[in-house]
């Protein structure tokens, strides 16, 4: 049984006020250098939700711009005029903070959360309109209270505000007194997480045409952790946001492996179907609060815009094989092996060739290749080069070092087989899978064949090991049940007609 | 004159360039003591 | 330059002597090259770690730089390092490191 792809969704949460209060740039700023520049002139260099949203790679992240329609327009597209300007795309959404704040109350099944009550009337049916948010998310909504009892909680009791057009607005208060994996930071982390990945997942499972009660289980692969303080990582973001989300016959359970965790989660939420072991998987995350304005120093002082206002999420699909959606190929699968080595080589190998080689395939008969998808605009100015187009590079390297590949070829090579970047720097996000919704459809088109999709992760930041990790799976078209089943029910009535005339002839010479 | 025999020498190699670890064979076999070896991650 | 690195290399810097310390770099780029060997030189631009108004002058050079390559052993660096040669740009990051050492570093040879 092969795994396919049914569909997927992507959602970006504009967050502006949680890039000063809640971006560790800006966090570590306030604690190292409390009257710096930097904190001053930031509040002037944050978009507005319609300037986030008419934005080239965010309208790519949902979908109403192809890879290579954003590849035609000269970069850097922050400074481009964009005429798309629709919050809603195919593959999903980009949701205003008003909304998101809203979801995160209605996420939190702790009363946690505190809203304004104002707030709460102002912005109800904003989120009651929006196109996935059905009436059982809303009835978690509550009325909300007294700006005195927000302020309260932030001032006396180490609650985590929330803000809105630099306004307090709400809290998240801790959920324990002493214990630091229940600290009011960590639930805002966490609980943003989880409400981003709601609505990405609501918009994969529309996407893939499914109903809620289709789904089994749901993996969970960002890089967040929750537990408390007997067991940090004790988990269950995808359980959590499958129980908001309504997937009533869901379990689930979280992967953790830096921003190579949605590639191992794909290979293993892939894996479960192949084995029969669960009919519909999904593959989730949310966003991370601690990345926004990660390169903030370096855009301000540029004169950009902050452009890591964004959280992100996806969510993709996966089901039994249905003779039509692309198959997760689990025979060309590439990992990096604790005995691989750290050269860029050696992690090529293993990442890319050893799982070509293995199938007696060359780098040119994959026909795209997917790594970290980051948007150039965000890393160039930091310094941080464009690790999308970087990849392919070192790639076409790697097979010209192995001889498989003419030097002169290599700009080629990049351009044919790679894509630009678009995806928020949000870690685990960028990591291969924005592909997943365009790929899919460019092999349902017959545009593409194939797919290598390759998660690379940095387990260094973790302090346990220096290992680097990642893996990659390739996503290919799927040769078509039924076809399959017309070519050998041809071949069937031939042979019975051959074996029907035999029989006759042998039954007139027996005469 | 040597740059790096008998030196002690700190690498702060890059995921997405060339990495601590690589960077730690090559100053090996240039005679050089490496003290720490750190790879950063822009992302 | 990550915090908690600026923090090391200042540490060794003092337990080693300046002297006695060299820096060697993997940035992907000619301008984080240029920022990290900054750090370790004249100061941290970004007023955000240990490293801050603290000029250490380190020797520092990045792994691709023909005055330290011609240190390695060949095959050791063809391996670990050679095929990055075709990715980066490795004149754009040569020159910038080389600005950065003759206008900070205090004790190259």
């Amino acid at each position: 049984m092969n795994a396919v792809i049914k569909g997927a969704g992507y959602a970006l949460v504009h967050t502006p006020d949680m890039v000063i209060h809640n971006g560790t740039t800006q966090t570590t700023e306030r604690i190292v250098n409390p009257e710096s520049e930097y904190l001053k002139a930031l509040p002037d260099h944050l978009r507005t939700f319609e300037q986030a949203v008419a934005y080239y790679p965010n309208q790519t992240y949902i979908g109403n711009l192809t890879p290579d329609e954003l590849g035609a327009i000269p970069a850097p597209w922050n400074e481009q005029e964009c005429p798309l300007t629709s919050r809603y795309g195919k593959f999903g959404q980009i949701m205003p903070q008003e909304e998101f704040l809203l979801l995160m109350q209605a996420c939190d099944v702790f009363d946690l959360v505190i809203l304004d009550a104002a707030f709460v009337a102002e912005h109800k049916a904003a989120l009651a309109a929006n196109e996935i948010i059905d009436d059982s998310i809303m009835a978690r909504i509550k009325d909300g209270v007294a700006p005195a009892e927000i302020e309260k909680a932030v001032n006396e009791e180490h609650a985590e505000g929330l803000y809105h057009n630099n306004k307090l607005v709400g809290a998240v208060k801790r959920a324990h007194d002493i214990d630091t994996n229940l600290s009011a930071h960590v639930m805002h982390e966490n609980l943003a997480s989880k409400a981003s990945n709601v609505v990405a997942i609501l918009h994969a499972i529309k996407n893939a045409g499914i109903a809620k009660e289709d789904v089994e289980y749901v993996i969970d692969c960002a890089e967040e952790a929750c537990g408390d303080m007997n067991q940090r990582g004790g988990g269950n973001f995808a359980k959590s946001v499958a129980e908001i989300a309504g997937l009533v016959n869901a379990s689930g359970s979280d992967i953790r492996g830096f921003c190579a965790a949605p590639a191992h989660t794909m290979i293993s939420a892939a894996s479960l179907v192949a084995a029969g072991s669960y009919k519909t998987v999904i593959v989730t995350s949310g966003g991370c609060t601690a990345k926004l304005g990660m390169n903030g120093k370096d855009h301000v002082k540029k004169g950009l815009p902050i452009l890591e206002d964004v959280l992100g999420g996806f969510a993709v699909v996966l089901g039994q094989d249905d003779g039509v959606n692309p198959i997760v190929n689990l025979n060309i699968l590439g990992r990096h092996k604790v005995g691989s080595g750290s050269g860029p080589q050696q992690v090529t190998e293993a990442l890319v060739f050893d799982a070509l080689d293995r199938n007696g395939m060359k780098v040119t008969d994959i026909d795209k290749f997917a790594g970290e998808l980051h948007n150039s605009d965000v890393l160039k100015p930091a310094g941080g080069g464009d690790p999308a187009e970087g990849f392919f590079k070192v790639v076409a390297a790697a097979a010209i070092k192995r001889g498989d590949m003419e030097k002169a070829a290599m700009k080629t090579f990049v351009k044919e087989h790679g894509m630009v970047g678009w995806a928020p720097t949000q870690g685990h996000i960028p990591s291969g899978v924005p592909c997943l919704g365009f790929v899919r459809e460019d092999i349902l088109s017959g545009k593409i064949k194939n797919a290598m999709v390759v998660g690379k992760g940095s387990l260094f930041l973790g302090r346990m090991t220096n290992l680097f990790d990642g893996v990659s799976f390739v996503v290919e078209a799927n040769p078509g049940k039924k076809e399959e089943e017309k070519g050998v029910s041809e071949e069937e009535v031939k042979s019975l007609i051959a074996k029907a005339l035999k029989d006759f002839a042998a039954g007139l010479l027996a005469e | 004159m040597s740059i790096l025999n008998g030196k002690k020498v700190i690498i702060i190699g890059d995921r997405d360039g060339v990495p601590g670890p690589a960077i730690e064979e090559c100053a090996k076999t240039a005679g050089a003591e490496v003290v720490f070896s750190s790879t950063e991650c822009f992302v | 330059m990550d915090l908690e690195n600026q923090r090391r290399v200042k540490e060794f810097a003092e337990q080693y002597g300046p002297e006695n310390v060299v820096v060697l770099l993997g940035a992907a780029e000619g301008e984080a090259s240029g920022l990290a060997a900054e750090t370790v030189t004249a100061g941290d631009p970004t007023y955000a770690g240990p490293l801050t108004g603290v000029s250490l002058g380190l020797t520092v050079y990045h792994v691709c730089e023909e005055e330290v390559k011609a240190e390695f052993d060949p095959a050791v660096y063809d391996e670990q390092v050679g095929m990055m040669e075709m990715v980066l740009d490795v004149d754009d990051i040569a020159s910038e490191m080389q600005s950065i050492r003759d206008e900070y570093c205090k004790y190259l040879g």
